[in-house]
């Protein structure tokens, strides 16, 4: 749960990722190719998942059916309690993404302009983006309270760190020709800012933000697990291992694995959009 | 800029400026009287520059005529890139003066091509919009850019798809559009730093008649930075040849031969003449330290 430790670190844009950069491929190839490719990996999962069921090769009071599994959580869809906890989560994660990102943005690329600066900030950043961000739960329940509030702040704290510094990294190896390039035209510093440098950011900045997206449901599930949340997918989870719903428990994992896995490849789809020059 | 006006160089070749009419041409050039008699100069005083205890430039002094496309080669690691980055202003001078006919490098209009056209241009503008951009930065209005390009474009004839991004061009055309771009704002003089080095043979050669096309139908005062001897001859009124660092002027070799310069050119003994001294004063120069 050590989310403050996840790496972020610029050139590695492709981990945590790839699994989402072949799907985007595979989304070129024919149709019934690409069926096939994306449904195999699954359908291996609840094949595994099923023999260990049915074989009792795992304890039954500890494993469901899958399908005894996804039938309950087709059924907490279809109430709307899911969808109640799951949209709880996701708007939690939306804020502090929200937040981390319009505070994270300017002040990153404030720090990446002058190298001076961002090597004497290096070390508390580089502290603070190491230590867990859950260690921090109780000074922001000390600063913000028990609610909503406190969560949001932890995230969009961690998810900040993540932002600046990826922003920095992001200004400071930006392609010096580029900016030579736009002052041998008689451009401002200002103008290079907003025409060159925030352009050449982008990239890193979506390596950031993806990183941060990861971060912040990472700490909103486990806030929602432990500090006095009503509702949410943390909440749910736990709710369902204290009162041992079983396949509510398990549904409400894989709901939540859904929900980090769709907004990685949104920002993807996002990202491939916006930054179409990437790598090219 | 004497593109407007047909001039005759030593050699006896005519050169036809352009035909073409441009309004907006005679208020960009400087206040300056036209002074057909006299040539302008480029003219460097006291340039020094060193990198750490490396000194590439100690007193350097040199005149460069004008109105001429001067190729610049020497030994490696003499600094051509240098000085051409400190003269046109991109890389700043331990100390020394440069002026542009009388003018300083901020007073010059100046445009500059890299040799990794790659990470010169902007990939998250499209081709069209890169020529466009520094006229946005002159503060141009949009007919006027659009104008001016439109004229750039037929003037020299490009079949490239302008509506792509630039990754998706082939290395020739994207220095095309580099050259496109830096010839956009008329400039009065045009930096060329070994701009086909990253390209194949075949682009290379093409790309030398499309420098020439260019210098011959505007009469932009041109510096090439060339590690190719054979291009450096072929595309030149002058070679500026250089010494080991620290630097100075090994010799300025006029070149002397008629325009356009086919590949036929390059095996014509006088051009072979003019290749062999060019070599031997190089290899002097190598072998002196």
């Amino acid at each position: 749960m050590h989310a403050g430790t996840v790496d972020a670190g610029p050139g590695r844009k492709n981990q945590g990722s790839s699994m989402s950069a072949r799907i985007l491929k595979a989304l070129k190839k024919p149709k019934a190719r690409r069926c096939a490719e994306l449904t195999l990996g699954p359908v291996f999962l609840v094949a595994v998942w099923w023999i260990a069921f049915a074989g009792e090769l795992v304890n039954k009071d500890l494993l469901p059916s899958p399908f005894a599994t996804i039938a309950d959580t087709a059924v907490a869809i279809a109430a709307g309690d899911m969808i109640h906890d799951f949209l709880q989560t996701l708007i939690r994660v939306a804020y502090s993404i929200a937040i981390a990102t319009v505070l994270g943005v300017p002040i990153g690329i404030a720090l990446g302009a002058k190298d001076s600066v961002y090597r004497s900030l290096e070390f508390v950043i580089d502290f603070f983006r190491s230590t867990p961000a859950t260690a921090m739960f109780p000074l922001f329940l000390l600063l913000f309270g028990l609610g909503d509030i406190a969560k949001i702040a932890v995230a969009a704290f961690a998810a900040w760190l993540v932002i600046v510094f990826n922003v920095a990294y992001g200004v400071m190896n930006a392609r010096q020709t580029r900016i030579l390039a736009a002052r041998s035209m008689g451009a401002s510093s200002l103008r290079i800012f907003k025409d060159v440098i925030f352009f050449e950011t982008l990239p890193q900045t979506f390596v950031g933000l993806r990183t941060a997206v990861s971060i912040a449901l990472v700490v909103i599930i486990v806030a929602e697990m432990f500090i006095g949340a009503v509702d949410g997918m943390g909440h749910r989870i736990i709710d369902a291992q204290i009162s041992y719903q079983l396949t509510d428990m398990y549904g409400s994992i894989l709901a939540a694995g859904a929900m980090g896995y769709g907004l990685n490849l949104g920002l993807l789809i996002v990202e491939k959009t916006i930054v179409h020059w990437s790598g090219r | 800029m004497t593109s407007s006006v047909a001039r005759v160089s030593a050699d006896g070749i005519a050169r036809v400026g352009e035909d073409l009419p441009h309004p907006e041409r005679r208020e960009t050039e400087p206040p300056m009287p036209k002074t057909s008699a006299r040539q302008r100069m480029i003219s460097i005083q006291g340039l020094k520059k060193s990198f750490g205890d490396t000194v590439i430039y100690d007193n350097f002094d040199i005149e460069l005529p004008q109105e001429e496309l001067i190729s610049i080669f020497g030994p490696n690691g003499c600094g051509k890139s240098t000085l051409i980055n400190m003269i046109s202003g991109l890389m700043p001078m331990d100390a020394g003066e440069v002026l542009y006919d009388g003018q300083t490098i901020k007073e010059t209009k100046i445009s500059y091509v890299f040799q990794n056209y790659r990470e010169a241009l902007f990939p998250w503008l499209r081709a069209i919009d890169n020529i466009h951009y520094p006229l946005k930065v002159m503060g141009l209005p949009r007919r006027t850019r659009e104008e001016r390009v439109e004229q750039l474009l037929a003037d020299f004839e490009i079949k490239i798809d302008l509506n792509a991004y630039p990754y998706t061009l082939s290395g020739g055309q994207q220095q095309t559009v580099s050259i496109l771009r830096a010839l956009v704002t008329e400039p009065e003089v045009l930096f060329l730093d070994e701009p086909f080095s990253a390209l194949d043979y075949e682009m290379t050669l093409f790309m030398r008649e499309q420098i020439q096309k260019i210098y011959l139908k505007t009469g932009t005062t041109t510096l090439l930075v060339s590690h190719d001897l054979e291009e450096a001859v072929q595309l030149a009124d002058k070679v500026l040849l250089l010494t080991r660092r620290p630097t100075r002027v090994a010799e300025i070799v006029d070149v002397g031969l008629p325009w356009p310069r086919t590949t036929q050119v390059t095996t014509d003994s006088r051009f072979v003449d003019i290749k062999r001294h060019c070599l031997e004063v190089f290899w002097r120069e190598v072998k002196a330290s």
